[in-house]
């Protein structure tokens, strides 16, 4: 069963400024689909409006069945604890002048009658809570009381990563989540993300420019370019069909041609 | 960590701060004590004993109605410097709040408010001050009123445009992803890095004021007589300048040591916070 489905969507920021056009695709339960495409391409503007931070013009989206109405409060409420997204930057994506721990809890505090499965949270304090997070994406629990500044990029992604997961969402928005980290970084959290994705069943949407790390996490991925679907397929069938000139270069540029 | 950190950079040489502090303290201490150790009424006409010298019972003196200076310094002490930090703070609670509202929300709220501000910004605030005190009438009630009016827009300016830079950062966009209410993310993520600005004006602000209260006195649109102000007690001083010209000096000295003190400390605070700001921490 399709999870999300997005038909026709269409953006534009202005009069001659189209972010995305009628765009469509779908994403099954469980899967993990790659969006490749280069800066400009509409990546971050679909990532936006899927999480509810953009409104769009046309065409609509569909999450497990029904149709995400971003102005009504309650089932934006609904949509958001079962979307999550992990932002490019972990730099900017922690709060500079809070703890860790008060940082990874955010989530959990606004929807308070959830408990995650994977946590036994029975007599935890809410620190024990964030050092179990923690525990769930390799980090040492004693990272809780230390403040961003004082965490490598990977350990800052780490627990944005934990943060995202702390309320079990069906969806994953991943926009750029490697973009800022060194190589071997880069493959740690892309591991960590594989790993959590079988563990906790969540299907992934993953963002990138870059085609190595989609490669490495999608089984099925899709070209965009400037704002228009150019070419998808699954990465297993890929050179079963002349490939379009665009992702071509793509690969190219990946060197995985 | 922490203090470890401020103790550093103390020791560094802020001397900015130590310096506006130690003033504070020294301010403090007349304010407080200095009254306690002489006990005079600083209202109490004594014509016998006008234009004394200094003396054991009269510390600096008489005026030209009899009047303790020390006392009526101590006493304006606590009315300039109360009043300063007043409006400061009610200038403050007003402005801090569009700020946060105009930045935060923006659109259509935020135009509305920022032209309500460009308004009251075309007018130079002294002389916005001076029509409100020749409209509503010259005392220290109206002149607050005047002062809190020019103030609160500059808060309300200052902490917008900082609400739309730590807007765009991305724990602010997270917390909004999880579902945060607006007051909340405000709360959590915007205010704090709001607040250490706010001190740093505000401190800096109410050095502004003292100096604006006194002005205004002296012309003779603050305090009334008898009112011990400073300004006023420089107005009252001026006729017995050729006399005794310590009547105008101690107001005077009283008036620049408590600016200067405040000045010292925001530009103390200012550099302490970009030490922190610069190690991560605020």
């Amino acid at each position: 069963m399709s999870i999300l489905v997005v038909d026709n969507l269409s953006k534009q920021y202005s009069k001659n400024v189209h972010a995305l056009k009628q765009l469509s695709f779908s994403l099954e339960q469980g899967e993990s689909l790659g969006i490749v495409g280069e800066s400009g391409s509409g990546k971050s503007t679909l990532a936006k409006i899927l999480i509810g931070l953009e409104t769009y013009q046309d065409g609509g989206i569909t999450f497990q069945g029904s149709p995400i109405a971003p102005k009504k409060r309650a089932p934006l409420r609904a949509y958001r604890k079962n979307v999550q997204m992990i932002f490019q930057d972990a730099a900017s994506a922690l709060n500079p002048k809070l703890p860790i721990w008060k940082s990874l809890l955010e989530q959990l505090k606004n929807y308070k009658e959830f408990t995650p499965s994977f946590i036994d949270v029975e007599g935890l304090s809410d620190k024990d809570i964030a050092r179990e997070l923690l525990g769930l994406v390799g980090l040492d629990s004693s990272l809780a009381d230390r403040y961003p500044g004082e965490l490598s990029g990977g350990q800052k992604q780490r627990v944005s990563i934990a943060r995202a997961i702390s309320l079990e969402p069906s969806l994953l928005i991943c926009d750029e989540p490697t973009a800022s980290l060194d190589v071997t970084v880069q493959v740690q959290i892309l591991t960590l993300l594989k790993k959590l994705q079988q563990q906790l069943n969540i299907t992934i949407l993953f963002i990138s420019h870059d085609m190595r790390a989609v490669t490495f996490l999608c089984e099925r991925i899709i070209v965009l370019k400037e704002g228009s679907m150019v070419d998808q397929f699954e990465l297993g069938k890929l050179y079963e069909h002349e490939r379009n000139p665009y992702t071509k270069a793509l690969l190219n540029a990946a060197s995985l041609d | 960590m922490k203090t470890a950190v401020i103790r550093t950079s103390l020791s560094l040489g802020n001397v900015n701060l130590v310096l506006g502090l130690l003033l504070a303290v020294f301010i403090m201490v007349v304010t407080l004590i200095g009254g306690a150790l002489v006990p005079h009424d600083p209202f109490l006409v004594d014509m016998g004993n006008r234009l004394q010298d200094s003396s054991a019972t009269h510390w600096l003196g008489t005026d030209q109605l009899g009047r303790d200076i020390l006392a009526r310094i101590v006493y304006g002490a606590k009315l300039t410097i109360g009043l300063g930090t007043f409006a400061i703070v009610v200038a403050i609670l007003i402005g801090v709040p569009v700020g946060l509202i105009s930045g935060y929300i923006g659109g259509k709220v935020d135009a509305i408010l920022m032209r309500i501000v460009d308004g009251i910004l075309s007018f130079p605030d002294f002389i916005l001050a001076i029509a409100i005190a020749g409209i509503l009438g010259p005392n220290l009630t109206n002149l607050l009123i005047a002062i809190v009016l020019v103030r609160w827009i500059v808060y309300a300016r200052v902490v917008r445009g900082l609400v739309l830079t730590e807007k765009q950062k991305e724990y602010v966009l997270v917390s909004q992803t999880a579902n945060s209410s607006s007051l909340k993310t405000i709360r959590m993520h915007i205010l704090p890095q709001v607040i250490p600005d706010i001190i740093v004006m505000a401190a800096i602000d109410v050095g502004k004021v003292i100096l604006l209260v006194s002005s205004f006195s002296y012309i003779g649109l603050g305090a009334q007589p008898p009112i011990p102000e400073w300004g006023a007690m420089l107005n009252d001083g001026r006729s017995y300048f050729q006399v005794k010209p310590l009547l105008m000096v101690y107001p005077g000295i009283a008036i620049m040591l408590t600016v200067l003190c405040f000045n010292l400390l925001g530009d103390g605070l200012k550099s302490q916070f970009d030490i922190r700001r610069g190690r991560g921490r605020i």
